[in-house]
């Protein structure tokens, strides 16, 4: 228990030698504000009320978590979908795996073209990032289950649905949760690069707006909420994983 | 003979695309017969074991389970133990045991009584609540033996349960089972490799050969019940292995 807390704290500690490093640098150096803030310039930029700073973050943040259970939803569903057909998944698989090799990124402007700009297409860039490693993995995790274990179900007469949530889904969680975790990381990817290539709201379009003025510390503050939204959906997947999946069984 | 026996097996065949895995298994079982299926590896009796199962479909004979006095449903009337125990590591050792009752949507009150019932019998009592990784792997298997019978099968099919266990615990577990088999009154058809533990288990062996897998023998082992250890160094017990021995080409 006592180890636990020291490494906590230590972590602690890290983040918090990083902010202080920061200020000596952009102190000691004389670094001019429009290069790098300050810590407090930085914090000083959420007080400028026409930024729109919670409206931003709500617009951002229902982009991620909107393209991310969605991608969650149709990765799991389609894997599930291959283990009943053979036929099917060695017909889609390989295709998958070719689109799995499109840049997401170059999709922005298409998306753009045929959804215009906003919430929904950001979605589907984020959605678009993520969900081949979510579908991946989880079709890995399926695949893995012992099939003397499915045959166990069927001595039974067991149904499909049955089988899936008693048994494959349950035995693929472990690497449906680390699919989830590179996820969770893209998704935030895929949003901000999707309102950076077209969008009128968000905390991409406003680093855009606010790169025009110069205002390096609101471009700094936006980086930092951005990156407090990713650890948000990073906490909460791996909440989940603490929850639904036993210690013995996760996978790095 | 055949009108009674719970297990008729009359020129079973399979085959894997057009290769036999199985030519012409025939053998009867009767009711609380636990019959050792024995044979090496890749010999196909796995493969009748999952016939046996209803998991895979034959190319030709007969296969009847059930007979007017000892009626067979095959949707609720099959336990299996694999070779690895293949418990949910998700689940505790109860909720685990409970797994084909709850496939086969069965009253859960009852059910649960049952299942701790079967712990106790299979030694495991006090671990109801615990995962399978706290478990040692003879432990985990003795789960799996009641997991098998939590659902009152009338026939209980076992691959190689013991197979991967150090020699000591397997000794162990035979006895076990044997204990298990008397009081539970099951028919078990027991698929194995070990030539001794098909002898020492089996109230009847039958003995494959492999490539495809033949019958080469079918008979009664006529050693007295309850068995013993020191029943493995009867001169009955060395005839049968021998006899075992000589047909899979050992000597």
């Amino acid at each position: 228990m006592r180890d636990k807390l020291g490494h906590y704290a230590l972590g602690v500690l890290a983040h918090v030698a990083l902010i202080v490093a920061w200020y000596l640098f952009v102190r000691l150096g004389d670094v001019p504000r429009f290069v790098m803030p300050s810590p407090g310039d930085t914090l000083d930029a959420l007080l400028k009320p026409n930024y729109n700073w919670w409206g931003n973050i709500t617009v951002t943040a229902t982009e991620i978590f909107a393209g991310y259970f969605l991608a969650l939803a149709v990765g799991v569903a389609l894997a599930l979908v291959f283990t009943w057909s053979r036929t099917l998944e060695a017909f889609f698989m390989p295709l998958l795996v070719s689109l799995n090799m499109i840049p997401k990124v170059a999709l922005g402007p298409l998306i753009i073209v045929w959804f215009k700009y906003g919430v929904f297409p950001n979605s589907l860039m984020a959605f678009s990032i993520c969900v081949f490693p979510i579908l991946l993995t989880t079709a890995r995790g399926l695949r893995e289950i012992e099939p003397d274990l499915l045959d166990l179900v069927r001595s039974l007469r067991g149904s499909r649905w049955q089988l899936f949530t008693k048994i494959q889904l349950p035995g693929a969680m472990p690497y449906i949760f680390s699919g989830m975790k590179v996820g969770a990381i893209l998704a935030v990817a895929g949003a901000i690069v999707g309102e950076f290539l077209g969008s009128d709201k968000g905390l991409g379009y406003l680093m855009l707006q606010v790169q025009v003025t110069l205002d390096t510390p609101a471009m700094f503050m936006a980086v930092i909420l951005i990156t407090l939204l990713g650890m948000l959906l990073y906490g909460i997947v791996l909440g989940l994983e603490r929850w639904l999946v036993p210690k013995d069984a996760r996978v790095a | 003979m055949s009108r009674e026996a719970f297990i008729h097996l009359a020129g079973v065949r399979k085959l894997y695309g057009s290769h036999p895995a199985i030519l012409d298994a025939s053998f009867d079982v009767m009711p609380g017969e636990l019959v050792s299926l024995v044979g090496p590896s890749g010999c196909g009796k796995s493969t009748l074991l999952k016939i046996l199962a209803g998991l895979h479909p034959y190319d030709g004979g007969e296969v009847r389970i059930g007979s007017p006095t000892h009626p067979f449903d095959p949707s609720r009337d099959v336990g299996m133990v694999f070779q690895a125990p293949l418990l949910l590591k998700w689940r505790r050792i109860l909720e685990n045991v409970l797994l084909p009752a709850e496939i086969l949507g069965l009253p859960s009150g009852p059910a649960r009584a049952r299942a701790l019932d079967l712990l106790k019998l299979v030694g495991l009592q006090g671990y109801e609540e615990k995962y399978p990784y706290e478990l040692s792997g003879g432990m985990q298997q003795r789960a799996a033996i009641a997991r098998a019978l939590v659902h009152d099968p009338k026939l209980v099919l076992m691959d190689e349960p013991f197979g991967a266990l150090d020699a000591l615990t397997r000794e162990k577990m035979n006895l076990e089972l044997l204990r298990i088999w008397k009081e539970a009154g099951k028919t078990i058809v027991f698929v194995t490799h070990g030539i001794s533990e098909a002898v020492f288990l089996g109230t009847r062996v039958v003995v494959l050969t492999a490539g495809p897998a033949r019958m080469a023998d079918n008979f009664e082992v006529d050693l007295p019940h309850p068995r013993t250890l020191d029943m493995k160094t009867h001169e009955r017990f060395g005839d049968y292995s021998r006899r075992v021995y000589r047909l899979l080409g050992m000597e």
